[in-house]
């Protein structure tokens, strides 16, 4: 048997200079991409603020609480689309939130297994239509029906309730900015919602099952309050999406400055007073005002995303955290 | 011992009949949901195909629009312009967004990683109206509207997009592959661009098609970039360019029965695009990664 020569030369190897370069120069080099996307979330904040500025600077806090917007007098208040910015959300979440935690919780434990991803595939891909082809289904197609056939019916039986006043006769209006959003949000919360329930551990289920629970009461009992913050989340999600939506909601919601108890009457959200004012405002004190409104927006969506993402970070093995 | 009697029957009865009528009624409960969901799926592809197909002629998308809004003109100019948008986003945020993932994925320590994913995730949920706002002020204001301002736009929608997707896929890449690479004496950075970015190529262009399908139906970047336009068909960057998504907005906001067939008709197209892109995406992206999850 060959034995290994005693003088067999163990040199420290080196490392050549190429790739300790390499090593650095990549790392250093993605470590900069990394950065620009916090330098960059950063130059919005800055940029959005600085543009936002004169109007903040001559308002102050009274922006939020004046509900009149008349350029021809050049008074400039907020209130009015906040108005019409929490209610459109709000109708569309009450909508939207049943519907997508019984779609979520039809993909993940009841759907037979054959039709489970062509259907889950389907309700996501209801959430790649463009919102400007939405908005146009709105305008033309939802709000004609909504306007001879669904308002006045719910204006006739349910009338004694101020918010289902007169119909609207064009078919624009909150309520069918509420239905547009509610279209849009759904995939989300229903996608979210779906890996959450599929999460909860698998035992717990069929412990439940095997005590003789039936799969509501399984739902209700272990995957709904096993899921209970990350719904939550979901729905954050959702609502950071149904303020910030300006395209379809500009189409559909009709443009009004005046806040009314009538959800069929048109209306204005932050988001889409600012898409309908693109082509330029009459005067700098509106300009200034709808960058006011902008900064509103930003601070909104940084809000509602942040304590979203901060709940989502719990259950999401992928985002690391717990 | 006494025996059955036999009248004993196994048929539930009240309470135990009560909690399966429950049960049933939630189990229909959820399938509706999922029904009306596909069903306003359904409602919103079939209108706009019914409704765009008088639009639909060879001459819609070789012309472009007909100034004096009358019939005829067709969308060349706005399929040629979101073309060159859309491309250019697409280049400057693929790249970046695939070295981001591979800071987060190989190099990052827990302390940086997940403040980065947490700024890319509100990233992606800002509005997008806002998004546009931004670039409106840093490239717009002083200057004119122009396509590459409208590109910069998309790129920040897509960034976040463009990350997470490259992340996922990079995380898939089994462990073995680079601790293998590593044990043969390879760089880290040659194990990253030549072992582990090929790999994971399939899944990371699948990303970005995706991101570029939802980029491609962005309206509100777009609407303080490249809104203001003349109409003819045009590949100068320095300037607005027409695109779809603004001229279906646009449209939608005149009453006119001829601009709102020609706005249904690029509806179609860009639904079209935007679907059949994100569909295929999806089919590769759930291929790619079970041949790495293998």
């Amino acid at each position: 048997m060959a034995s290994i020569p005693s003088d067999y030369p163990v040199t420290h190897p080196r490392r050549g200079l190429g790739d300790r370069l390499g090593d650095h120069g990549l790392k250093a080099i993605t470590l900069a991409a990394a950065l620009a996307a916090v330098v960059l979330l950063g130059a919005i904040v800055w940029k959005v603020m600085e543009l936002a500025w004169p109007a903040i600077s001559y308002y102050g806090l009274s922006f939020l609480t004046s509900d009149t917007w008349d350029p021809v007098r050049k008074e400039f208040g907020a209130l009015s689309f906040i108005y019409g910015t929490v209610i459109s959300s709000f109708l569309a979440l009450l909508i939207a939130t049943p519907l997508a935690v019984a779609i979520a919780l039809w993909l993940s434990e009841l759907a037979p297994r054959g039709v489970r991803g062509v259907i889950g595939s389907l309700v996501e891909m209801l959430a790649a239509i463009p919102s400007v082809v939405l908005g146009l289904w709105g305008i033309l197609v939802l709000g004609p029906y909504l306007s001879h056939t669904l308002e006045p019916w719910l204006h006739d039986h349910l009338g004694f309730l101020p918010i289902f006043g007169p119909p609207s006769s064009t078919g624009t209006g909150m309520f069918t900015a509420a239905l547009i959003l509610t279209i849009m949000v759904v995939p989300i919360v229903a996608s979210i919602c779906r890996e959450l329930f599929l999460q909860v551990p698998s035992e717990l289920e069929e412990g439940a099952l095997a005590l003789g629970a039936t799969r509501w009461e399984m739902i209700r009992g272990v995957i709904l309050p096993a899921t209970r913050t990350g719904i939550a989340a979901a729905v954050i999600l959702g609502l950071g999406r149904a303020l910030g939506e300006a395209i379809a909601v500009t189409q559909v919601i009709g443009g009004g400055t005046k806040i009314t108890r009538n959800i069929f009457g048109p209306s204005d959200t932050i988001a889409s007073k600012i898409a309908s004012s693109y082509q330029g405002a009459a005067s700098g004190l509106e300009a200034a005002s709808l960058l006011y409104l902008a900064a509103i927006l930003l601070v909104i969506g940084l809000l509602t995303n942040f304590v979203a993402q901060i709940v989502v970070r719990r259950f999401d093995p992928l985002r690391g955290a717990r | 011992m006494s025996t059955l009697s036999p009248e004993f029957s196994l048929r539930p009865t009240g309470r135990l009949r009560r909690r399966r009528i429950v049960n049933k009624i939630m189990e229909g409960v959820g399938t509706l949901a999922a029904l009306l969901a596909v069903a306003v799926l359904g409602l919103v592809i079939v209108s706009v195909a019914v409704r765009a197909a008088p639009a639909i002629s060879l001459d819609f998308f070789t012309k472009p629009p007909n100034i004096f809004g009358g019939p005829g003109g067709g969308i060349s100019s706005a399929i040629v312009g979101s073309i060159l948008i859309v491309g250019m986003a697409t280049a400057l945020a693929l790249p970046l967004g695939v070295l981001i993932a591979i800071y987060l994925t190989e190099f990052a320590p827990r302390a940086v990683a997940v403040p980065v994913q947490l700024v890319l995730d509100i990233l992606n949920g800002l509005p997008t109206i806002v998004t546009g706002i931004f670039v409106y002020g840093i490239l717009v204001i002083g200057h004119t509207q122009s396509a590459y301002a409208g590109a910069v736009a998309l790129a920040i929608v897509m960034l976040p997009l463009v990350a997470r997707a490259a992340q996922e896929t990079l995380l898939l890449v089994p462990s073995a592959l680079r601790e293998g690479a590593l044990a043969l004496g390879v760089s880290r950075w040659r194990t990253v661009l030549g072992v582990i970015l090929p790999t994971t190529l399939g899944g990371i262009l699948t990303g970005g098609v995706l991101a570029m399908a939802r980029a491609a139906g962005e309206t509100a970047p777009l609407l303080f970039t490249s809104s203001i336009f003349n109409p003819a068909v045009s590949t100068d960057v320095s300037h607005a360019l027409p695109n779809i998504p603004v001229l279906i907005f646009t449209y939608s906001e005149q009453p006119d029965q001829v601009l709102h067939e020609q706005a249904w008709g690029a509806a179609l197209v860009l639904m079209a695009f935007v679907l059949v892109a994100s569909l295929s995406a999806k089919a590769l992206l759930a291929r790619s990664q079970r041949k790495l999850g293998r």
